[in-house]
Order: C-alpha cells, then structure tokens, then sequence
C-alpha cells in the first residue's frame, strides 16, 4: 500500500504556484510515477489529499466534505507554507483558521513553493508512515 | 468435457488467473511505454498487481446514499464475469485443441460488448451529475464503433469462405496466408484498430472518463471493491481485444508449434504496441467529433473492406 499511492489534488485559493510545482514533479526530471504515485480524478479513488493554498472560510466546509469522503485508510498532506499555516495570509481577512484545526494532517511539506526535492522528502516520509501504519496492525 | 474441467478453464487458465495477470502486465506494458515516449522510468513490472491489491484489499467501499445497490455492485461484477468468459472462448479456441463450436465469434463479440454496458449502466446508477454526462458519452460512443466494428469483424469471415467458427477462421489462415495479406484484410484492420481503441476507453476517445474535465466521469462514485473488479475487468479487456485482432488477422497461434506460437505473441505486443502508441500522440476528441468519426470515415472505410472482400481481393 506504501508503493502505490493515488494522489487527489485540492487546490482551495492558492496562487498556483504550488500547483505547477506538483506538476514538475511528475516531469522526466523528477518522475514520481515510478514510485507508484498517480494523480486521480475523483476523492473516492484517492488515498492521499494533498492540499495546496490557505483554505478561504468559503472552502473550508467544502474541504472537510471532502475528507469525508476519501475511503479510509487516507491520508492528508498539507502543502506549501499556505497549507500548512496558511504562510503570509495569516492576519488576513479571508483565511479563517488554519487546515489542521479542521482535518487532520499526517505530513506537512513547507516551502513556498517546495523545491521538487522537499515535495519527494516529504512523499517518503508518507510512504514510512504507511508501512509503519500497516505493520502495525 | 466435464464440469471440473470447464470450471478449471474458466477459473484459473485460460480464464480468470491467466487472463486477469496478463491483462495486468499488459496494463503494466502501456504506463511503461508511454512512460519511455516521455522520456521517463516508469513504474516497476508488479505496479498494477499492487494497485488491484490495494483496491481489493486495503481500502472500504463506499456507497452512495440512496442509490440501488444491486446495480451499483452487480454492474461490476457483470463486467468482470463479462470480460473472464470472452477471454477464455478466445483462447481455448486459440488452443491446439481447438475447442470451440459454430458461432462463437458472434459469442465473444457479444461477450466483449458487456463491460461497457455495464460501464454505462454504473454509472447511471452513480447518482452523480458528472457520472450520468459519462455514461451518456459511453453510451453515444458505443452507438458509434459498433458498427464499423461488426462490418469489419465481418471481413475475415467472409475471406474465410463464410466460416462464422474461431477454429476455421485460424485453420484457413495457416492455409491460405493471413487475412491482413490482403487490401480488403489491411482496410478493416486499419477500421478494427480505431474502434478497439474506443472500447478500451483509450485516448482519444476516452471522454467517458475524461480526466480532468469530468473527474474520472463514469467510475467516479466508484471506490474499494468495486472500483477495484471494474479495473480488473478492464485490464482483461486489453489482455482479451488485441489477442482478437491478432486471431482474426494474423492467424492467432496457427497450428500450435512454437515458432508459431512466438510469431503470434510478436504481433500480439506490435498490436499493443501500436495502440499504446496512438494513446501517446494523440489529444482526447469531442465526443460528436468522435461519433461523426465512427459513423463517416471508419464505417465507410469498413463497408469497404467488406464489398472489397466479397469480390474477392
């Protein structure tokens, strides 16, 4: 379960930037694919929802919603320093809370944007976190 | 034959096992390609096989509330039992045994048409907006490459002096040469090609399952178990259509020795080859793009092949 990992992407407000740096890291250069990571189109077939951009108060019942509707097991990777704490747009007047008092996180990758290096660090330590998970049980 | 044997040829070779772990590799061969023609590693040989267990295994299904449930999980496995029975007429009739009886290719044919119906009917079933726009376009896309498809299945059957059995067609084929030898047999290979291409659902013509425009379309409600049989079913069908064409047109395993038997897995991974190759180059088409495709050139191409095949070239 820890090599094959289907990836929903969620962009709530995000200037983008984070969104084209997970596209580069399915580029040749990086190629995340070999590691069993794809992109999907719809939360019912993800097990990861990576989340981009400080999460508006609009979007952050919509943003729960869909947690609850990613099959357990699934984990949440907030990305970029907008994900994780909503990065410069603390104080403003639109980011209500921050993700994690919402859904809960299990691996956060800072960077604004991450380098495709961080976002491949912080893709092994989910895939750690996996295996330790299942063996476990 | 008795029970124990039909049930072990449609359980375990060439049935459920066999074709479900080829249709996997198979599935496997297309992300390694297309992953070479972008200049990329692709994922290791047992990906698929880890993603199916992942589905199978790991994950729960969830429903959706309300909705029937015998459609939402009977369609699944209706196009998994589907995809298993063609497959396994296919290559028995491939055998050296040549088990097989009159009439089954119309068999296999109706056979393979089932897991897009249940496809469709899923995904009605789905109670989402974005599944029933789906199903809609699987439903317009198999009004349109059935029929050149059935006019160009028609091909081989009439060069093979109107013999409607999969044993006779190989039989004349190690004869008489194969059917793509000739202008007729070229034509509808070229017409069997497109529309293999939209029964897999492959680029370009997979808006049923437009990716990003109707996120994942038809399988979108679809999660766990059932999405896991759904993809199963569909790695048969890519294991199962090119082993069809390559039957029908190349004469399949010919007469059972080696050397044939290694020229047809040759032009069994060209045909695969050739589809994969297509996928890569080629943008996702509007789906009245696609059917005015289906129903203009390729059923005129098909037709011809068919009267081209009755006055005998």
């Amino acid at each position: 379960m820890s090599r094959s990992i289907y990836v929903f992407h969620l962009s709530s407000g995000s200037c983008n930037n984070c969104d084209i740096e997970i596209l580069d890291s399915l580029t040749p250069r990086y190629d995340l694919e070999r590691f069993g990571i794809t992109l999907v189109g719809s939360i019912r077939h993800a097990d990861v929802l990576l989340c981009t951009g400080s999460a508006n108060r609009l979007t952050l019942p919509i943003i729960k919603k869909l947690y609850e509707e990613m099959p357990k097991p699934g984990f949440v990777v907030a990305f970029g320093a907008c994900g994780s704490s909503r990065g410069l747009f603390k104080d403003s007047y639109n980011t209500g809370q921050p993700l994690d008092e919402i859904i809960p996180i299990d691996v956060y990758i800072p960077g604004c944007p991450p380098k495709p290096e961080a976002i491949i660090g912080g893709l092994v330590k989910l895939a750690k976190m996996i295996r330790e998970k299942n063996r476990g049980k | 034959m008795n029970l124990a044997e039909y049930l072990f040829m449609f359980l375990v070779f060439p049935g459920f096992l066999f074709s479900g772990t080829a249709g996997l590799v198979i599935g496997w061969v297309d992300r390694k390609v297309t992953a070479i023609l972008q200049w990329r590693v692709g994922p290791p040989w047992y990906q698929n096989f880890l993603d199916t267990a992942k589905l199978l295994l790991y994950k729960e299904t969830l429903i959706p509330k309300g909705i029937s449930r015998g459609y939402f999980l009977g369609m699944p496995l209706l196009a998994l039992s589907a995809a298993t029975l063609a497959s396994t007429v296919l290559l028995s009739a491939n055998g050296s045994a040549r088990t097989g009886f009159l009439g089954d290719v119309i068999v296999v044919v109706y056979l393979l048409m089932m897991p897009p119906i249940a496809l469709m009917l899923g995904a009605f079933s789905s109670a989402n907006t974005l599944a029933s726009v789906g199903g809609s376009r699987e439903m317009k896309m198999m009004l349109s490459y059935e029929l050149p498809f059935l006019l160009a299945l028609s091909v081989p059957v009439i060069k093979s002096g109107y013999a409607l059995k999969l044993g006779d067609i190989i039989n004349y084929q190690a004869a008489s040469g194969a059917v793509i030898g000739n202008l007729s047999g070229v034509l509808s290979f070229l017409a069997m090609i497109f529309c293999i291409q939209a029964k897999l659902g492959f680029v370009p013509f997979d808006s049923p399952e437009a990716e990003t425009e109707l996120m994942a379309g038809v399988y979108i409600e679809y999660s766990g178990k059932a999405l896991g049989i759904f993809k199963l079913a569909k790695s048969i069908m890519i294991f199962a259509l090119p082993a069809l064409i390559v039957t029908l047109y190349c004469g399949g395993t010919g007469s059972g020795s080696p050397t044939d038997i290694i020229k047809g897995l040759l032009e069994y991974i060209g045909i695969v080859f050739i589809m994969v190759l297509i996928k890569n180059t080629n943008p996702r088409v509007r789906i009245d793009h696609a059917m005015k495709f289906f129903w203009g050139p390729v059923a005129l191409l098909a037709a011809l092949s068919c009267i081209l095949a009755v006055m005998g070239y």
